[in-house]
């Protein structure tokens, strides 16, 4: 089912796929080559876990593909837009396609719960209507609506500032949802959360791309949570895509490839194979004693 | 235990050159002290002027030029406001052009020249040039404390959207907004306690210029306050002052606790 084997193999491409990356390469202007002809194909409704060590241009690859980083070269398809070729007046209605969640929520501190979640709707409203905080009714309808699925309606017109990172990352999902979008791109969205909450964040992410059909490319430090909740695991190593298959395949050697030598016995391979699937409960001790190599 | 010296490096290393620094410094002094020509029996003669002035304070006379006193500082307290007023609305936009993070580079080039020009005068200068060119009257006074609260505000305010959070920042822009609604959701909040702080800050400064600028013919009560001092009438001047005084009070105090609440 995934194509894009490292690079160098045959490409076989999907016949319809949400979101492809053609050799995209970003160079800084420092001269760092933060991308190297990375090529990559995202089916829809596919979660995939986009890992690799601190440099390795996750953040910029997700950034490359909305464009908040402009690439250097190559090509992004969303659908079949290429959006590396619109101006900017078609990138803005692009943008609302994709929706992202960000590694410190990215909130609106000053800003109330539903100021946020309805600050995804801006790419659809006119200025007077954002300004005055008038959206259309169906906005705010989704708005509760989407404020209820992530367990926030009670929290509508508390500042962002006044609540707890677990409950400040519902409220950037639930923006990211607002968009109605496509895509989700979401960088590092458990890096600032304990590891229950993270676990529960990663939950409810997946649960909700499931019930939308949403693909994502979740950017992930926590190879752990990775292997649990993506459907596929994508490795970057200096800019270059080093892995890209399920999660149990991503044993010693694939993460040596990944992140370098270390002793990887108590993370991954075997014991990845070993667990049962996906959705089975499984105390959560036994998943703590894996991240605590 | 072995006792060991220590002492902070000094900033110039070089003994030397520290104490000819020291030296020259000094001699500078001396030589710039002995250059001042003072006058003393004009001193004197000053002293004794400046004494009934502030004997004058004593028994300041609010009743003789009162009509005089109330006209001026109704004068003095519209321009202040009207000018705030003008001066924050031009400087909004100005600030936006000219923060590094929001602008492209020619409009904050531009924008960053506006604000130096209005900086590098003291409001005198820019209430001279005024007056010489509409005339005396509140008018001049109007357009010299809008020009330097440009100055102010704007560089001011630039610097504060400058240090907003990027995150938030990109976040709005992720959603597809408009630059204006990016601007409203993403910098605004952020800014907003700092842009009433300085914009109360701002309109107590400009009564303390509204009353200087009088003095060269740009209205208000620094003028009925110059009119009373080239009348000798001080008792009239300290009435004034002490009006001035009372007033710069009430707003300061008023000022802090508002920017206080907004924090």
């Amino acid at each position: 089912m995934i194509a894009g084997p490292p690079r160098g193999g045959p490409v076989r491409f999907l016949a319809d796929p949400m979101l492809r990356t053609i050799e995209l390469t970003k160079r800084y202007a420092t001269g760092d080559l933060a991308l190297d002809r990375v090529s990559l194909e995202v089916p829809r409704g596919q979660v995939l876990a986009l890992i690799g060590p601190s440099g390795a241009g996750k953040s910029t690859l997700i950034r490359c593909v909305n464009r908040l980083v402009e690439p250097t070269s190559g090509r992004v398809l969303l659908g079949d837009t290429d959006l590396t070729a619109l101006t900017r007046a078609e990138l803005r209605m692009a943008r609302r396609r994709i929706g992202m969640i960000f590694q410190e929520y990215a909130l609106i501190e000053r800003l109330t719960v539903m100021e946020n979640v309805l600050s995804g709707r801006l790419g659809y409203v006119g200025f007077w209507a954002s300004w005055f905080r008038r959206f259309p009714a169906a906005d705010l309808a989704r708005a509760f609506e989407t404020l209820e699925r992530v367990g926030l309606v009670e929290f509508v017109d508390k500042r962002a500032d006044a609540l707890s990172g677990g409950q400040r990352q519902r409220v950037g999902i639930a923006r990211a949802l607002l968009q109605n979008p496509e895509l989700l791109l979401v960088d590092e969205p458990t890096a600032s959360l304990d590891p229950k909450t993270s676990r529960q964040i990663m939950r409810l992410l997946v649960e909700l791309c499931g019930e939308r059909g949403l693909a994502a490319v979740i950017n992930i430090h926590d190879v752990v949570l990775a292997q649990e909740f993506a459907q596929r695991v994508v490795g970057l190593r200096g800019g270059r895509i080093v892995f890209d298959g399920p999660p149990g395949a991503l044993n010693a050697a694939a993460l040596t490839a990944i992140y370098g030598d270390e002793d990887w016995s108590r993370t991954a391979a075997e014991e990845a194979a070993a667990r049962p699937p996906r959705g089975a409960v499984l105390p959560d001790r036994d998943r703590m004693g894996a991240l605590g190599q | 235990m072995i006792a060991r010296e220590w002492r902070p490096p000094p900033l110039v290393a070089d003994a030397r050159l520290r104490y000819a620094i020291y030296g020259g410094a000094l001699a500078y002094l001396l030589l710039a002290l002995g250059s001042l020509e003072i006058n003393w029996s004009r001193a004197v003669e000053g002293l004794e002027r400046g004494w009934r002035l502030v004997a004058a304070f004593l028994r300041p006379d609010f009743g003789a030029r009162w009509g005089e006193i109330v006209d001026g500082m109704r004068e003095s307290l519209t321009m202040t406001v009207t000018a705030s007023v003008a001066g924050i609305a031009l400087s909004v936009p100005i600030a936006l052009g000219a923060a590094r993070n929001l602008a492209p580079r020619p409009v904050y080039l531009a924008c960053r020249s506006i604000i130096a020009l209005s900086r590098s005068f003291q409001e005198i200068i820019i209430a001279i040039l005024f007056v010489a060119m509409v005339g005396f009257g509140p008018f001049a006074g109007f357009l010299t404390i809008t020009f330097a609260t440009i100055g102010f505000l704007a560089k001011l305010l630039a610097e504060d959207i400058e240090d907003t959070d990027p995150a938030q920042l990109e976040a709005i822009r992720a959603t597809g907004a408009t630059w204006a609604q990016w601007v409203n959701y993403g910098v605004q909040p952020q800014v907003m306690p700092r842009l009433i702080g300085l914009c109360v800050y701002r309109l107590d400064i400009n009564f303390r210029e509204s009353a200087v600028v009088g003095i060269v013919g740009a209205g208000g009560i620094g003028a009925t306050l110059n009119t009373a001092i080239d009348r000798y009438e001080f008792d009239v001047a300290a009435a004034i002052l002490l009006i001035i005084i009372a007033i710069v009070m009430v707003s300061e105090y008023a000022s802090s606790h508002l920017r206080k609440w907004v924090q």
